[in-house]
C-alpha cells in the first residue's frame, strides 16, 4: 500500500499566508504535464512496486489545467504504478475554477474526490487571507460541485482570522454542515516565517493573528463537529462516520508515499526526501535524468518521534505496543513514563497502551509530543 | 649578551599586534611555511575567534643585520584586557623595549595608554609603530600628533607601517636592534629570574616563562620560587622558539621555560622570582602581588548530573588559568555548581566560553557580584562574594564595596553621554584631559560593582565603539547595599539575587522583572514575576499562561521540519531549571547580565 502525491506549482495569485512552493506566473506551465510524467519514470521503482491506494494532487492550484491535462497525469502515474481500483484520486481545487463546465469535465477523469479551498464564507476574511475568490464564489462552488456529482467532497476551513468573530466562525461551520459535507479541514491560522502575511503583520499593515481567539474557535469547531455526529479524527480534520481523508491518514500511519514536482516530498519508511523547491533547478533535473532532491534517513529516535508527533495528533493515538515491537520495551518505557505525567494533568488517556489526547490536550499536541520525544544517545532499557 | 633584545608590544585589541608579530616571525624566519597559521601567537582558538591575546606568551626570534650580525629577539606578548593588567606589568617588566603599535585610522586607546604608562615607569625604551597604513581612512598626520604629545618622541621616531602588506616591517627589525638597550645584568650574580607567565603542558605540567635578570640557571639546578618558597629540580630549561628548545645553561638577559615537575598552576605565580635554592639572591624581583579575584559569580551544570564533570573541567582550565578561582557552592535553584572568582567580567566570559568549546560543558552563570567587606557589630570583617554570605541585618555594622579608578578615551563629542553613563553609575569625575582637539580622556572614580554589569557594553554603543576604557582597583569605600530577590509564583529564585545599591534597587528590579518576562516561555498557567527587597514587593510582571501550541498542518511536507523544530524544543527544554513549577531557561540567568541589550 503506498501513496503518491503530483504538486502543481502554479497559482493564479498568492494568498498571505500560504509558505507552499507555488509561482504566480505561467513560466513552463505547459513543459510541467510532460516533466512531472517524466519525473515518474524515473522514480517508478521507488515505492519497490507497491499498490497505490491513494493519489493526490495538490499544489498550488491544480486546477489551473483544463480537467484533460489532469486526466493525463493521472494516467501516466497510473502507468507507472501499480493502482488500485478503488484507489482514492484526489484533486485540490480553488473555488473560482469550480465552474459547471469545468466540474463536468473533470466528472470524466478518474478523480473521485475533491478537496476546495474554501476558507471562510465572508468577503473580509478572504480579503484578509488574500484568496483569489469571494464568498459568493464559495457557496457557488460547493453547489456546482455537489450538482456534477462530486459527493467525495472535502472543505477547507481557517480559523483564528483577524476579523473573524465567533459568530462568523459559527456560520461558517454551520454553512458546511448545511451543505453536509462528508470531510472537513479546519486549519487555525499560522503565520508562518517570510510569508507576505508574516510581513504585512510586522509592518502593521494588517492586524495580528490572536492565540486567545484560535483557542477559543478551535474549542468551539470542535463542540460543533462533535455534535453534528464527524468524528474529529485528527487534529485538523472532521469527518461523518468512516470517511476519512484517506491520502492524508497515510502520512499519519507511516504507510511509504512518493512526491512528484518541485517540492514534493517522499518517505520510504526509513527516509525522507524532497525535491528542490525551484521550478528550474527541478525541470534541469529532470531534463538531465537526475532528480534534484535532498534526502535524510531516520534514526531509529527519529522515526519514533515521527510516529508519536503524527499518531497523537489522530483519534487512533500512539500505541505503546507499535512502540515496543519497532523501537523496544526501553523506548516504549520512556514514553509510557512521560505520557503517565500528562495524563495527571488531564492532557492525555491512556488507555489499554494508546495513548490519546483529551480535549483539552489538543490544544497543546505539539508540547506534549515534544516531551514524549527519545533521543537516540539514549539507551534503552534493558528488556 | 649585547646582542639580545628583549621587548613586548603594547597594543589596543583590533589595531593589528597580532598580524605585524606575524610579520616579524615572517621576516626573520622563525616559522617554517609548514607550521604557518594566521596569527601564531594567540593560540586559543578563543584567542582567535575574538582577536584578543588573554594569555600572554614568548616567543624568539634570530635577526640578521645587513652587516652579518646575528641578534637574538625575545618577542614578549602581553595580554590585551584590562582584567589582566598585573599580568600585563609583569610582561614588561621582562622586557627593555616595546613596541607601541597604534592603529593609523583610530588613534590612541585607553588601554594603550595605561599599558604605556606601566612600560614608561619601567624605562622601557618605546618604539612608536604607526600600523594600518595601508587603509584609505588612515589619518598619520593626526595619530602622530597624539603619538608625540603623549611620549613626547620626535616625529621621525614613528614607524609607518602595514602588517597586512608587510610595508615598513623590517624596519621595525632594525629600530629594535638600534633602539632597545641591550639587556644589563650580572652572569655571576646569584641566579635572579622573573616569571611572567606559566602554561599547562599535559605531558610536561607546569611549564614556567621567565626571564634573567642577574646569574646564570643551569640544567638540573637546584631552584626556588621565592614567594611560593617551593623548590625545585630543574629538568628541563630552554628558549621558547616554536617549540621548546632546550639549553644545557641560560645567563642573565636570556628569556626562556623551566620544567620542574610543576603539577598546579597555583604553585607558579607570576611576578615570582626564580633564585638557587644553595646562593639565594638577596631580595625577590620588585612589584610582586598576589591576584586576588574581584568578580564572583556561581558556575553550574546545567544538567545536575554533570556535577562531577564540571569540577573535573574547572580542575583543566586551572591548571593554565590559575587566576581563576572556585569553591563548591549549593543553591536551591541551581543545585550543586561552583562559586567561582574572576579578575573581572571579561575573565568570566573567557571562562565560560572555554568550559563550552573546550570542554563541551553547558553552564549555568549566576549574576556576578563584587568582593564586598562586610563589618559586624563584633568587628570582624568578612569577605562577601555572594547574596547568601551577607551577615543578618543584627549584626551587621557597615559594608564596604571596592572602587575603581577608571580611564575613558573617547572622541569629544561622545564625552557628554559618557559623563551621563558614569554619574549614573554612581561615579564621580576626577580628571578630564584633552589629548587632542577631538579626543578627550575623562577619569572617574566608580564603583567595581558598576561596571560589573554591562558597562562596557553600554560604553562601546553611547560611543559608537570609539570609547576605550581601562581601569584599576584603588580600594574600599561604605555603600549603601540592600539585598534583591527575584520571586517566581511567589518563589524566591536564589540564583537571581543580587546584592545592589539602594538607590538602584528600584530601576534594576524593573529592569530584571521585565528581561525575565521576554525571556521565561510561555507556561499553562500565568507565571508571576516580582522583585522584592526583603517582604516589599518592588517590581512585578506577568508571563501569560499559553492558550495553544498545535500545529495547524501536519502532512507530507511537514512532518520533518516539524519534528526538527519539536526536537529543538525539547532539547531547549532540557536545558531548563524548574523554580517551583515554574520552567525557567538558562537564558534566563544569563541575560541579567547584559539588562539593556
Amino acid at each position: 500500500m503506498a501513496g503518491l502525491y503530483i504538486h502543481i506549482p502554479y497559482c493564479r495569485q498568492k494568498c498571505h499566508y500560504c509558505n507552499f512552493y507555488s509561482l504566480a506566473s505561467r513560466k513552463y506551465r505547459e513543459l510541467l504535464p510532460e516533466a512531472l510524467q517524466q519525473e515518474m519514470i524515473l522514480q517508478k521503482d521507488y515505492l519497490t512496486g507497491e499498490t497505490l491506494h491513494t493519489i493526490y494532487i495538490g499544489g498550488g492550484t491544480p486546477t489551473v489545467y483544463p480537467p484533460q491535462v489532469i486526466a493525463e497525469i493521472i494516467l501516466a502515474a497510473t502507468k507507472q504504478f501499480k493502482t488500485d481500483a478503488r484507489a482514492e484520486i484526489n484533486i485540490e481545487a480553488n473555488p473560482d475554477d469550480l465552474l459547471p463546465d469545468y466540474l463536468h469535465q473533470l466528472r470524466k477523469t478518474p478523480v473521485n474526490r475533491l478537496s476546495i479551498g474554501i476558507q471562510s464564507f465572508h468577503d473580509d476574511d478572504l480579503h484578509y487571507l488574500n484568496r483569489n475568490h469571494s464568498a459568493a464564489n464559495a457557496y457557488q462552488a460547493i453547489r456546482n460541485a455537489l450538482a456534477a456529482g462530486f459527493d467525495n467532497l472535502n472543505v477547507d476551513l481557517i480559523y483564528g482570522i483577524p476579523g473573524l468573530t465567533d459568530k462568523k466562525w459559527g456560520e461558517n461551520i454551520k454553512t458546511v454542515l448545511d451543505f453536509h459535507i462528508p470531510h472537513i479541514s479546519a486549519y487555525a491560522l499560522t503565520v508562518e516565517p517570510g510569508t507576505a502575511l508574516d510581513k504585512l503583520i510586522n509592518k502593521k499593515k494588517l492586524p495580528p493573528v490572536e492565540e486567545q481567539q484560535a483557542a477559543d474557535q478551535f474549542v468551539m469547531l470542535m463542540e460543533m463537529m462533535a455534535a453534528a455526529g464527524y468524528e474529529h479524527y485528527e487534529i485538523s480534520n472532521f469527518c461523518k462516520p468512516g470517511q476519512y481523508a484517506r491520502h492524508n491518514t497515510s502520512y499519519w500511519q507511516g504507510i511509504s508515499y512518493l512526491g512528484i514536482g518541485p517540492s514534493a516530498h517522499a518517505f520510504d519508511g526509513r527516509s525522507r526526501q524532497w525535491n528542490v523547491s525551484n521550478l528550474e533547478a527541478w525541470l534541469q533535473g529532470i531534463r538531465s535524468h537526475k532528480p534534484a532532491f535532498e534526502r535524510e534517513i531516520l534514526s531509529p529516535a527519529q522515526q519514533l518521534n515521527e510516529y508519536v508527533m503524527t499518531s497523537l495528533r489522530t483519534m487512533w493515538g500512539t500505541d505503546l505496543q507499535t512502540i515496543q515491537s519497532r523501537f523496544g520495551a526501553g523506548f516504549r518505557q520512556m514514553v509510557l513514563q512521560q505520557a503517565a505525567s500528562f495524563q495527571k494533568q488531564g492532557l492525555v488517556f491512556i488507555n489499554e497502551d494508546i495513548i490519546t489526547l483529551t480535549q483539552r490536550g489538543k490544544l497543546f499536541a505539539d508540547g506534549i509530543a515534544a516531551e514524549l520525544f527519545v533521543e537516540d544517545s539514549e539507551k534503552t532499557l534493558p528488556e | 649578551m649585547k646582542n639580545i633584545r628583549n621587548f613586548c608590544i603594547i597594543a589596543h585589541i583590533d589595531h593589528g599586534k597580532s598580524t605585524l608579530a606575524d610579520r616579524l616571525l615572517d621576516l626573520t624566519h622563525t616559522i617554517g611555511e609548514r607550521d604557518k597559521k594566521e596569527q601564531v601567537l594567540d593560540s586559543m582558538d578563543l584567542e582567535r575567534e575574538r582577536g584578543i591575546t588573554i594569555k600572554s606568551h614568548a616567543i624568539q626570534m634570530v635577526y640578521k643585520t645587513d652587516d652579518g650580525v646575528d641578534y637574538l629577539f625575545n618577542l614578549i606578548d602581553t595580554p590585551g584586557h584590562v582584567d589582566f593588567s598585573y599580568e600585563v606589568s609583569r610582561s614588561i617588566a621582562a622586557c627593555e623595549g616595546a613596541l607601541l603599535i597604534v592603529d593609523a585610522t583610530q588613534g590612541i586607546q585607553a588601554q594603550t595608554i595605561s599599558n604605556l604608562y606601566l612600560a614608561i615607569d619601567h624605562n622601557l625604551e618605546i618604539i612608536p609603530v604607526l600600523n594600518k597604513m595601508d587603509l584609505e581612512a588612515a589619518m598619520p598626520e593626526d595619530v602622530k600628533d597624539q603619538i608625540v604629545d603623549l611620549i613626547g618622541c620626535d616625529r621621525d621616531d614613528i614607524i609607518e607601517t602595514s602588517g597586512k602588506t608587510g610595508f615598513g616591517v623590517e624596519r621595525i627589525l632594525e629600530a629594535i636592534v638600534e633602539r632597545v638597550p641591550a639587556p644589563s645584568g650580572d652572569p655571576k650574580a646569584p641566579l635572579q629570574a622573573l616569571i611572567f607567565d606559566s602554561v599547562y603542558n599535559s605531558y610536561r605540567g607546569i611549564i614556567a616563562y621567565f626571564r634573567i635578570f642577574n646569574g646564570t640557571i643551569r640544567k638540573n639546578d637546584f631552584v626556588k620560587f621565592v614567594a611560593t618558597g617551593r623548590e625545585y629540580n630543574a629538568d628541563e630549561i630552554g628558549v621558547l622558539c616554536m617549540g621548546l628548545q632546550p639549553r644545557e645553561t641560560m645567563e642573565a638577559g636570556d628569556v626562556g621555560y623551566i620544567i620542574s615537575g610543576i603539577k598546579s598552576s597555583k604553585e607558579v605565580k607570576v611576578g615570582d622570582t626564580i633564585t638557587h635554592v644553595d646562593n639565594p639572591c638577596g631580595e625577590m624581583i620588585s612589584g610582586f602581588e598576589n591576584v586576588k579575584p574581584m568578580v564572583f559569580a556561581g558556575i553550574y551544570p546545567v544538567d545536575a548530573d554533570d556535577y562531577e564533570e564540571l569540577r573535573n573541567s574547572m580542575e583543566k582550565l586551572q591548571l593554565n588559568d590559575a587566576s581563576l578561582t572556585f569553591e563548591p557552592e549549593s543553591s536551591a535553584a541551581l543545585g550543586f555548581g561552583f562559586r567561582c572568582g574572576f579578575l573581572g567580567l571579561l575573565h568570566m566570559e573567557i571562562v565560560q566560553e572555554r568550559l563550552d568549546r573546550e570542554f563541551d560543558m553547558d553552564v549555568i552563570t549566576t549574576v556576578p557580584n563584587v568582593n564586598y567587606k562586610a563589618y559586624t557589630t563584633k568587628g570582624e570583617v568578612i569577605d562577601v562574594h555572594n547574596p547568601s554570605g551577607m551577615p543578618g541585618p543584627n549584626i551587621l555594622e557597615h559594608v564596604e564595596e571596592p572602587m575603581i579608578q577608571a580611564h575613558i578615551i573617547s572622541k569629544s563629542e561622545y564625552v557628554g553621554a559618557i559623563m551621563n553613563l558614569c554619574i549614573d553609575r554612581r561615579g564621580e569625575l576626577q580628571n578630564q584631559v584633552y589629548l587632542t582637539s577631538d579626543r578627550v580622556e575623562v577619569s572617574f572614580m566608580l564603583p567595581l560593582a558598576e561596571i560589573v554589569f554591562d558597562f562596557y557594553d553600554k560604553l562601546k554603543s553611547i560611543s559608537r565603539g570609539y570609547a576605550s576604557f581601562d581601569y584599576h582597583i584603588t580600594g574600599y569605600q561604605p555603600a549603601k547595599l540592600v539585598r534583591l530577590d527575584i520571586l517566581l509564583n511567589g518563589e524566591p529564585v536564589d540564583a537571581l539575587s543580587t546584592l545592589i545599591h539602594h538607590d538602584n534597587a528600584y530601576t534594576f528590579g524593573r529592569r530584571m522583572c521585565e528581561k525575565l518576562r521576554e525571556l521565561i516561555p510561555r507556561q499553562q498557567f500565568d507565571v508571576a514575576i516580582q522583585a522584592a527587597i526583603g517582604a516589599k514587593i518592588i517590581a512585578r510582571e506577568t508571563v501569560k499562561a499559553l492558550r495553544k501550541d498545535v500545529t495547524a498542518k501536519c502532512y507530507g511536507g511537514d512532518i520533518s521540519r516539524k519534528r526538527k523544530l519539536l526536537e529543538k524544543q525539547k532539547k531547549g527544554k532540557k536545558r531548563m531549571r524548574q523554580v517551583g513549577n515554574v520552567e525557567v531557561p538558562q537564558s534566563a540567568f544569563l541575560a541579567v547580565l547584559k539588562l539593556d541589550s
